[in-house]
């Protein structure tokens, strides 16, 4: 009973360091670096199994789904990316145009100025839901994901092209049309009750 | 005075010697482990990452000396200083090649089993001294598994020394070659004085020395606290075990111990068991490989290589075989190695009275 521990024990050391002597000896081998969806992703069994990565990465599929990006051009700023997003990462301020801006590349016509389109990456939790809800699909995921930033702050994408003074004069010139229009209606309704 | 002056040389050349082999020992343990688990270990700072433990140790001696509170000032302080130089001290009597030994002590063999001893008592002092309950516990499983395991280690290698009848490193390194001045059998039948080569190392001078040689093996990853003997410094039991509160410069020693005493105790096996400078190359008829091979750059070369070999020996189990529990331990040193050393000791009395 006991020689059979001794021997069992000797015998399974020696199958364990047999085991790993082959490991270090494999290791001249590299791994390949190919996609996940390719048949031999899974297959390779020898060798070493590091992706040096700033210096090799892993193709990932153009559909992948790591950062958040908005084609500002083909925004209606209908805020509904905001509105179903979880974590409430995105934040949008819009002015009203005065008239028409202009089509998107889809055709839907852009009537709202996006004063302010942040997302703030550091709270995204890339559920995609934004990506679903948009009428226009201006606002999608990209296949980047190494976004290291050194501070936090500049996890905070901003994506409306609109400088201060812009948004400025979009506002004065809101402002100046509702006055406009205020001014109209009281003008109509004294006129009214004038006619009265 | 130059023979002052030699000293020196020599203590300095020993220490450049033991800093030099514990940077590349880190180094080649981590390579080790890393391609034995499929990883790549340290590649970045310098070619293959050769310079990664030369940063460490740069690194480590920048870093602020923390001394902990409650902890026991002297002590603390001299412990890595005593660990480190017990185990250095014991390079004083280890032969290198035909006429180079530090020293030519005829007690050789003692005073290195003695001094390394000492690295227990230092070990003792940075658990006590640390004042922290890892530490303790560390060092308290360091002391019990390094006595225990002395005991067959001590006997392995005196049935050796039975047969060479010299605690003398040198003359027993002598003997297990071509140099030698007296008749040397292999297994105890064929007369190899003339042949030398592998075929006259102590090994195989008696069956029984095989025996020895694993028993004083195992004893010796024991002794050296490494795996699968690492109870003392078990990381995922006690941090770090007896060096837990230690940092900076007093770090980097212990581990300069811990890797000097994996070559010393690789070269006390080289020196008693597997011929120690002495060349793997036999004569065979008119060509005299043995004795173009033996020499004091061969030594030298012979030597290294052999200890370099046991120390890939000890890496290589350490990343293979898991920890055992205190109770195996015990187990294993008292009631499987302790007897067969035991055993070994008694069949090399036999041996010598009988067969030589």
């Amino acid at each position: 009973m006991s020689d059979n521990k001794v021997i069992n024990g000797f015998t399974t050391a020696w199958k364990g360091l047999t085991l790993t002597l082959s490991h270090l000896f494999a290791s001249s081998a590299k791994r390949k670096v190919i996609s996940a969806s390719d048949n031999n992703y899974f297959k390779q069994l020898e060798g070493t199994n590091t992706i040096q990565y700033p210096h090799q990465s892993l193709p990932v599929p153009e559909v992948g789904r790591y950062q958040l990006d908005v084609e500002i051009d083909d925004c209606i700023v209908c805020d509904l990316c905001a509105k179903i997003c979880p974590v409430d990462c995105i934040t949008i301020e819009s002015i009203k145009a005065t008239e028409l801006i202009g089509n998107t590349s889809d055709g839907s016509p852009k009537r709202l100025y996006a004063a302010k389109f942040d997302i703030d990456m550091a709270k995204c939790m890339y559920c995609g839901l934004c990506t679903i809800v948009c009428p226009t699909e201006c606002i999608v995921m990209t296949n980047q994901y190494d976004k290291t930033v050194f501070e936090l702050k500049d996890l905070n994408y901003e994506f409306s092209d609109m400088t201060p003074e812009d948004t400025a004069e979009k506002r004065a010139l809101l402002e100046k049309q509702q006055a406009e229009k205020q001014a109209a209606k009281l003008a109509a309704i004294q006129k009214k009750e004038a006619g009265e | 005075m130059n023979i002052y002056l030699t000293y020196f040389a020599i203590g300095i050349g020993l220490f450049a010697f033991s800093a030099l082999f514990a940077l590349f020992g880190v180094y080649a343990e981590r390579k080790v482990a890393a391609f034995i688990q499929d990883r790549l270990g340290p590649t970045e700072t310098g070619k293959f990452g050769l310079l990664q433990t030369l940063a460490d140790g740069l690194k480590l001696i920048q870093k602020e000396l923390i001394i902990p509170a409650a902890a026991d000032k002297i002590l603390f302080m001299m412990a890595p200083a005593i660990i480190f130089i017990a185990v250095y001290m014991g390079f004083a009597a280890m032969p290198w090649a035909p006429g180079v030994v530090p020293t030519s002590l005829n007690l050789g063999l003692y005073y290195i089993f003695a001094i390394v001893a000492i690295e227990t008592l230092g070990i003792l002092m940075a658990g006590w001294g640390s004042n922290n309950k890892y530490s303790i516990l560390g060092a308290m499983r360091s002391v019990a598994q390094i006595i225990s395991y002395e005991i067959p280690a001590g006997f392995a290698l005196v049935s050796v020394v039975m047969i060479a009848q010299s605690l003398n490193m040198q003359t027993i390194a002598m003997q297990q070659g071509v140099l030698s001045t007296e008749g040397v059998k292999f297994l105890g039948f064929w007369n190899v004085s003339k042949i030398g080569g592998i075929f006259a190392w102590n090994i195989f001078r008696a069956p029984h020395l095989i025996i020895a040689f694993v028993i004083y093996f195992i004893a010796s990853l024991a002794e050296s606290n490494r795996a699968p003997f690492d109870i003392p410094e078990a990381e995922s039991e006690l941090v770090a075990g007896f060096h837990t509160e230690y940092t900076g410069w007093r770090f980097a020693f212990v581990f300069f111990a811990e890797y000097s005493m994996m070559f010393l105790v690789s070269m006390i096996s080289v020196v008693l068991f597997l011929g120690a400078w002495n060349t793997p190359l036999p004569n065979i008829g008119s060509v005299h490989l043995a004795t173009w091979t033996t020499g004091i750059a061969w030594g030298i070369i012979w030597v290294l290589l052999k200890s370099l070999l046991l120390v890939g020996a000890q890496m290589w189990i350490r990343w293979t075989l898991p920890r055992l529990r205190v109770d195996q331990l015990m187990n294993l040193c008292w009631k499987v190695l302790t007897p067969l050393a035991f055993l070994c000791m008694l069949i090399s009395g036999i041996w010598r009275v009988f067969l030589m």
